[in-house]
């Protein structure tokens, strides 16, 4: 074996070629964290957002504690919560990715709640809506806006983040990176880092075209406006 | 319960706190790394910024390419400028690799921000120091400048909290700042000693944050900060 005087040529093909398989399953692996850390996400923002929505006073203190969740650093989140979750558990992985989701989500819940014209609920209620059938019928289709552009915002936040929980629970793409400095070898960082940014860039892709499918009355708005 | 109090012990030792690997000096370099590329990011963002938003041309451009080079890991470019031989070369290749790393996470909130912030100056207010016959480098420092300074700090501001954070991983790359402990930590399966660490780059965190926020207030020229109290 050569000892390496440098690390090499930014991409080595063959080694791509080869550990093909590794990359694709990391490079899954990698969607399937994001998919569950903004599911659960959303799962947890959707109902809080309403409530904080409804019942003012929990607006603040809401905010204010995703907000400080936010801000700490994620090496730091996941060496906090690791001695309780396990180091290198999915939990681990999740409980941190999960916390950077909810200050964007949750933020973009309330202010799309709040941009329903009053006019819209007033008529609604007029037209003999029930408080849920107002808030599942009404209301949060047209928040929706608003809520998936938090979750473009938090889609590719995330995706971004996986590669450091690589370093303390399961991590993707993150995995390639850590290989590639622990081996002092440029192709697996490179193939990582690339791979993570089309991946950011595919999944917010795949939110404006899942938009545009799940809301079409927003482009015939758009139309009859022009 | 005991996890805890062993937590607090190691944070009240002060022979933790001094010396060369104590806290004190590891939080002093993730401070400096930081500044150093805030300041970096600020002089490089809001210059490139004001180039922009003076011609316009290209600026859509710019401005779009700095926000996709956000989604480009942090992570990735730590380790990847660590491990290059040019940089590993250096006495201080730990602090290159990690300062590179935090400017290029610095600018683009900075950018975009300083590009806005500068664009957006008040029409009327431009055409009024014209008028007085202020000459374009004046009306630059003493009205576009001062008008876009609020916005311009609430971009050093996010940039100062995802840099302050993030420069933790520069210990994965040999730079001795707060990371050392929870690396260290990892390492030896001490997690009193990692949780510690996460516990004291949280803090700083959310400290900066603070002032940052104390900050951006200052700056703000004392017209729009009366004109936002009484809408």
């Amino acid at each position: 074996m050569e000892l390496a005087a440098s690390a090499g040529p930014l991409v080595q093909w063959g080694w791509v070629a080869s550990n093909e398989g590794t990359i694709l399953s990391l490079l899954w692996q990698h969607v399937e964290l994001t998919l569950i850390a903004v599911g659960v996400g959303l799962g947890i923002s959707l109902p809080l957002g309403v409530a904080a929505w409804r019942a003012r006073p929990l607006r603040s203190p809401l905010i204010g504690a995703a907000g400080a969740l936010y801000v700490v650093p994620s090496i730091a989140l996941l060496s906090l919560v690791a001695p309780l979750t396990g180091f290198f558990s999915l939990t681990t992985a999740e409980v941190a990715l999960v916390s950077y989701t909810l200050l964007i989500l949750l933020r973009n819940v309330i202010s799309g709640l709040d941009s329903v014209p009053p006019g819209v609920y007033e008529s609604a209620r007029a037209m003999g809506f029930g408080t849920l059938g107002l808030l599942f019928r009404v209301q949060l289709p047209l928040a929706m806006p608003s809520v998936l552009a938090g979750v473009r915002v938090a889609t590719v936040t995330v995706v971004g983040l996986v590669n450091v929980t690589a370093l303390l629970g399961q991590g993707g793409l993150g995995q390639l990176i850590i290989q590639g400095f622990t081996e002092d070898f440029n192709t697996p960082i490179v193939v990582g880092l690339v791979l993570s940014v089309l991946l950011a860039g595919a999944a917010d892709a795949a939110i404006v075209v899942g938009e545009r499918l799940a809301l079409p009355w927003q482009r015939k708005a758009k139309i009859a406006a022009q | 319960m005991n996890f805890v109090s062993e937590v607090v012990r190691y944070l009240t030792k002060s022979s933790n706190w001094s010396g060369a690997n104590g806290a004190l000096a590891l939080l002093a370099n993730q401070l400096e790394i930081s500044a150093l590329a805030v300041a970096a990011a600020l002089v490089a963002g809001v210059g490139l910024g004001a180039v922009l938003a003076q011609s316009r041309r290209g600026a859509f451009a710019v401005v779009n390419a700095a926000n996709a080079a956000r989604a480009v890991p942090s992570f990735a470019l730590i380790t990847l400028l660590g491990i290059q031989p040019a940089i590993v070369r250096l006495r201080q290749g730990g602090l290159v690799a990690t300062g590179i790393a935090m400017f290029a996470l610095a600018v683009p909130p900075v950018l975009t921000n300083a590009y806005v912030g500068l664009r957006g100056a008040e029409p009327s207010a431009r055409a009024a120091a014209l008028a007085m016959g202020m000459t374009r480098v004046q009306l630059f420092k003493q009205i576009e400048l001062p008008l876009a300074l609020p916005v311009v700090m609430a971009g050093a501001r996010t940039a100062a909290v995802e840099v302050v954070a993030t420069a933790t991983l520069g210990a994965y790359v040999g730079y001795n700042d707060l990371g050392t402990y929870i690396f260290t930590g990892l390492a030896l399966h001490d997690d009193v000693e990692t949780f510690a660490g996460a516990l004291l780059v949280a803090v700083l965190a959310l400290a900066v944050d603070q002032a940052m926020a104390l900050a951006q207030r200052a700056l703000t020229p004392a017209g729009l900060r009366a004109r936002r109290a009484s809408p």
